[in-house]
């Protein structure tokens, strides 16, 4: 160059540079932008969709029925200690179905329509009103009000989630007259076009009527209609009375699904929307997924013995993997010569970090059960299994929280005389305390989260009882997930969705202690 | 190589903080030191004393070890694996070097700041209350609470933070945080102090503050100080020993050493013509 | 100016000031006496003066090991620094002050007896303001006092005119008789030592003046009469 050096901030080529530096720069913004926003479109969908799910599940529906507690019933000669009672599931059951008969005349006719009512209400959701009674003997003989989940499918039918259902309002009925073999006839002028159009659509839409049934209710009276045509219709009383067609307003619903192929009969329909007007039938929120335990039957499942058993499992991984796992760190950070044998120590750690989960269910399985002659399904056992895996989590998050402690303040407290072990245990570990309780604590997350390893040990079994030791059969939320994702009920579906927000709740809970903690105690040095 | 440097003839004149000078035996005692990390050698064969009452500034360049001849002298020296420290330092009559005395003991008569201020996490209180707690130097609250005042009194940081003595140590400025650590060093009552270079982290005045404790403290204890700052030296210290690549160059009084150096190298490094 | 964080620094200052303060209260002294012997024929307190002498060159020895070693040890700034290197030049200043009193205090050990009483008051007349203008620059050094440095340099000339009349009173003398040559030039001597002393007096109050302010006095204009 001859000339005296031109301005580098000036010349085209610097320009040039500079634009592309700062466009590779706005670039890269954007890239992490999207990615975020990648994640968090992912996140909303799981939320989105288990939340959906959960809050089907939130709530349920709840029948009444107003009982005579019969001594002879409930309680007969010989059979009327608290304890019997208490148990006496029979006897209670037939009140309940009794008080239904008597509500529905109609049902007591034939057998079949005895089973249908039968199964409004599933014999063990007696249980605790039987509980009651054996709790307060005084009540027998007196009237009382028994309150039993629906059975699930009629809960999902209330719901609308067992089968598509289009409701149509009918126009006025001018007359409702008994006909031979229990038909009735409707008449109205142009009543029941609005049916017509419906079923006009939804056939237009590709649905099969054929073999569907269109129900008309009025008040508490429901009847099946058939000979539809826009003045006037056949009526087939399932329950109630005709007076409630000549005096109401009429809502038809059309159901496309086939009588034969659905869970929910035209006549348990009829008697559910009966209940209902009657105001027997009230939705109400499903505590008893945290209160009981678990069940065959959807509607009286709950995640009680699992989130205990849970609890039992994590205090013994807590119990044992925590201290280890601390005082392993502390040796190999603080006390440990550095050779070949600590080095090939460390890496055996982190491989063992990175072992597939269900190695140490297999484990577990030689290990505990078969050599030591542990209880099966016993969160002792689940809880060890655990803790083998959550290890070296807590050691490496420790080592990590112990290596960021400066070393000054080991320097400082050993130039005034403090021993190697006064100086760790007085000066470091709280320093580090923080850090590895985040370790300690992700690491229980991680293992609270974790279905693989306990299914070998036989935490899979069916646990209806809340476990009151670690040594008790029991099962753990994830598990609990996992069978009843299993299970082939619909209803069981948005019972799994619930179960996982409540795993995820308390997964929010444990990290949420994690910031809490950090937040207290994390300090500046 | 000349080490111990008698006090001048009378009739010369030396400023006042050089008077107290004493011409007893030496609080320290180090012959033919040799340290090595690993296969290199960091000190070569240096042999340096240290009176009682004074303070004597360790100088040099970078990496020409005073450092590492300052942790020497409580055996700090001992938590690096692969240093070894060689030859005889006497403290009482003892060879505090060898493997039968102590490092716990020894760093309870030997106390030691740093370079950067490193208070514990805790409170004021209890940074001073935890070596007299460790060496059972109290025997009961009183004690304790006496001996923290006074620490902090001799560390002239008393009138600074009496009234909150439970405040963390760390809400402390910089210069304060040093002083807390030459008040907790002082705590469990030490015969030598060591300062790695006590003032690299502070701001002049801070630095001064500090400089004016050093020569209060001189007359209590043996002072030994790192420092890469010649003029520190010159303003703290009654001796001075120049350092180069590992040796023991020159050590003589501090008036002498930055006015009359012997050596040409000691002059070279202090007029800043070092090549 | 003894508020240093480092208070042995402040230490070495005040030692540094008085040590000053020690050695112009004898120079003081010197002239003082060097002209009473002078005036009195008093040739014990000549001897006496001579013997001081020695006095203020160890001082001023010591001054400068002082300075040499703060410049070195402390690092002087600002005020202290001209402090030092005020002391530095007024020491020089008044151990110069101290040969020339020395000087005066010799010549009076030789006068012969035909000096008249007339010669002598005419020195001691002379004397007086002399030493009136060292002991007001040590005032000044001692409380730093800007103003009064500058009147003392600025008031030289009075000194300058006494010599002048002195010169002219002591012709008249050795006109009068010859045999008062001899004594007559040592008295010439004598005064011209004294109006050197002023001089010095001079200097260390432009010393004083740019410790206190920092600003040099002798770059000034001074009502000057320059006649011999």
């Amino acid at each position: 160059m001859t000339d005296p050096a031109p301005s580098t901030f000036s010349s085209p080529e610097a320009i040039k540079r500079l634009k592309r530096r700062r466009a590779a720069d706005v670039r890269f913004r954007y890239y992490g932008m999207g990615a975020i926003v990648l994640a968090l479109g992912a996140l909303v969908m799981l939320a989105l969709s288990i939340g959906s799910q959960a809050v089907s599940a939130a709530t349920y529906h709840v029948a009444r029925y107003d009982v005579t507690l019969d001594r002879a019933v409930i309680a007969p000669p010989g059979e009327d200690t608290p304890e019997e009672i208490s148990r006496n599931v029979d006897g209670f059951w037939s009140l309940v179905r009794n008080n239904l008969l008597e509500t529905f005349p109609e049902a007591d006719l034939d057998r079949a329509s005895r089973t249908e009512a039968s199964e409004f209400i599933t014999r063990l959701a007696v249980l605790p009103a039987a509980r009651k009674v054996a709790a307060e003997p005084q009540l027998i003989g007196n009237e009382m009000t028994v309150s039993a989940p629906l059975n699930d499918d009629l809960d999902l039918y209330l719901k609308g989630q067992a089968f598509p259902e289009r409701r149509v309002r009918v126009g006025s009925l001018s007359s409702a007259s008994q006909q031979e073999a229990g038909l009735a006839r409707l008449e109205g002028q142009g009543a029941f076009t609005p049916i017509l159009s419906a079923i006009t659509s939804l056939e237009a839409d590709g649905a099969d009527l054929s073999e569907g049934s269109v129900l008309l209710t009025a008040g508490s009276s429901t009847g099946r209609l058939s000979d539809l045509q826009p003045d006037a219709a056949s009526l087939e009383l399932l329950t109630g009375t005709l007076d409630d067609f000549r005096s109401g307003n009429a809502t038809a619903r059309i159901i496309a699904l086939p009588e034969a192929q659905r869970v929910v009969s035209d006549q348990q329909i009829a008697w559910t929307l009966a209940l209902k007007e009657m105001g027997r039938i009230s939705r109400e929120p499903r505590w008893s997924l945290l209160t009981n335990s678990d069940s065959t039957y959807p509607e009286l499942a709950g995640g009680l013995a699992a989130l205990v058993g849970s609890l039992f499992t994590m205090l013994v991984t807590a119990l044992v993997a925590i201290p280890i796992g601390i005082l392993a760190a502390v040796y190999l950070e603080e006390f440990a010569p550095k050779n070949r044998l600590t080095d090939f120590i460390e890496v055996n750690i982190n491989n063992l970090a990175a072992v597939p989960s269900i190695v140490f269910g297999l484990l577990g399985a030689a290990v505990y059960l078969n050599f030591l002659g542990m209880p099966r399904s016993a969160p002792l056992v689940g809880g060890l299994v655990l803790a083998l895996m959550t290890f070296p989590v807590v050691i490496i998050a420790s080592r990590a929280a112990l290596k960021a402690v400066p070393p000054s303040v080991r320097s400082g407290a050993l130039a005034i005389g403090a021993s190697q072990m006064q100086t760790v245990f007085h000066h470091v570990v709280p320093l580090a305390a923080p850090g590895i309780f985040t370790g300690a604590i992700l690491g229980m997350a991680r293992a609270l989260g974790e279905t693989a390893p306990l299914l070998l040990i036989g935490m899979v079994a069916f646990v209806g009882d809340v476990p009151k030791g670690p040594t008790d059969e029991s099962t753990v939320m994830p598990v609990l997930i996992f069978t009843w994702s299993n299970n082939a009920e619909r209803a069981w579906e948005p019972m799994t969705s619930a179960m996982i927000v409540i795993l995820l709740a308390v997964l929010l809970l444990m990290n949420g202690l994690v910031v809490f903690l950090r937040r207290k105690y994390e300090r500046r040095w | 190589m000349d080490t111990d440097h008698t006090p001048q003839a009378a009739g010369t004149v030396t400023p006042p903080t050089a008077d107290a000078l004493p011409a007893a035996a030496p609080r320290i005692d180090c012959r033919d030191i040799n340290v090595f990390y690993g296969p290199t050698q960091a000190i070569h064969n240096v042999s340096l004393s240290f009176p009682d009452r004074a303070v004597t500034a360790l100088i040099g360049p970078s990496g020409c070890g005073k450092s590492t001849f300052l942790r020497c002298l409580n055996r700090m020296n001992d938590t690096i694996e692969s240093c070894r420290v060689d030859g005889q330092i006497l403290m009482d009559g003892q060879n505090i070097n060898d493997h039968s005395i102590d490092a716990v003991l020894l760093r309870s008569r030997v106390g030691m700041v740093f370079q950067k201020p490193n208070p514990f996490p805790k409170s004021i209180f209890d940074n001073i209350a935890y070596g007299p707690r460790i060496h059972g130097l109290a025997s009961s609250r009183e004690d304790l609470d006496a001996i923290v005042e006074k620490s902090l009194r001799r560390a002239g940081l008393w009138e600074e933070v009496k009234d909150r003595l439970q405040a963390p140590g760390t809400s402390l400025s910089g210069g304060q945080q040093q002083r807390l650590c030459i008040a907790r060093a002082i705590a469990v009552r030490p015969e030598v102090i060591l300062m790695d270079e006590p003032c690299s982290a502070l701001d002049p005045v801070a630095t001064a503050r500090i400089e004016e404790l050093i020569d209060e403290l001189r007359k209590r204890y043996c002072i030994v100080i790192v420092t890469h700052s010649m003029q520190q030296a010159a303003r703290v210290s009654q001796r001075t020993a120049f350092f180069h690549l590992g040796n023991l160059i020159e050590m003589g009084e501090t008036e002498q050493i930055f006015t009359n150096p012997r050596e040409k190298r000691t002059e070279d490094y202090i007029t800043g013509r070092f090549g | 100016m003894s508020d240093h964080i480092v208070s042995a620094y402040s230490d070495e200052l005040d030692k540094l000031s008085s040590d000053i303060m020690r050695m112009g209260g004898i120079v003081e002294t010197m002239i003082t006496d060097s002209c009473r012997a002078l005036s009195s024929n008093d040739g014990v307190l000549a001897k006496e003066v001579i013997a001081r002498d020695p006095q203020v060159d160890v001082i001023e020895a010591e001054i400068e090991k002082q300075i040499v070693s703060l410049i070195a040890r402390r690092q002087p700034m600002g005020h202290d620094l001209r402090m030092i290197l005020s002391a530095l030049k007024i020491s020089n200043e008044l151990e110069r002050i101290g040969d020339l009193s020395k000087n005066v205090a010799k010549r009076a050990l030789r006068l012969d007896d035909y000096v008249s009483v007339e010669m002598r008051n005419a020195i001691l007349r002379m004397s007086r303001p002399v030493a009136r203008q060292l002991n007001e620059v040590l005032d000044a050094y001692a409380t730093g006092n800007a103003a009064l440095a500058r009147n003392v340099w600025s008031s030289d000339d009075d000194i300058d005119q006494h010599y002048n009349a002195v010169f002219r009173e002591m012709l008249t003398y050795l006109i009068e008789d010859p045999r008062r040559i001899s004594a007559g030039a040592h008295m010439l001597f004598v005064a011209k030592n004294l109006e050197r002393i002023g001089d010095h007096c001079t200097n260390v109050a432009e010393f004083v003046y740019y410790q206190a302010v920092g600003d040099y006095l002798s770059t000034m204009e001074r009502p000057k009469l320059d006649q011999v």
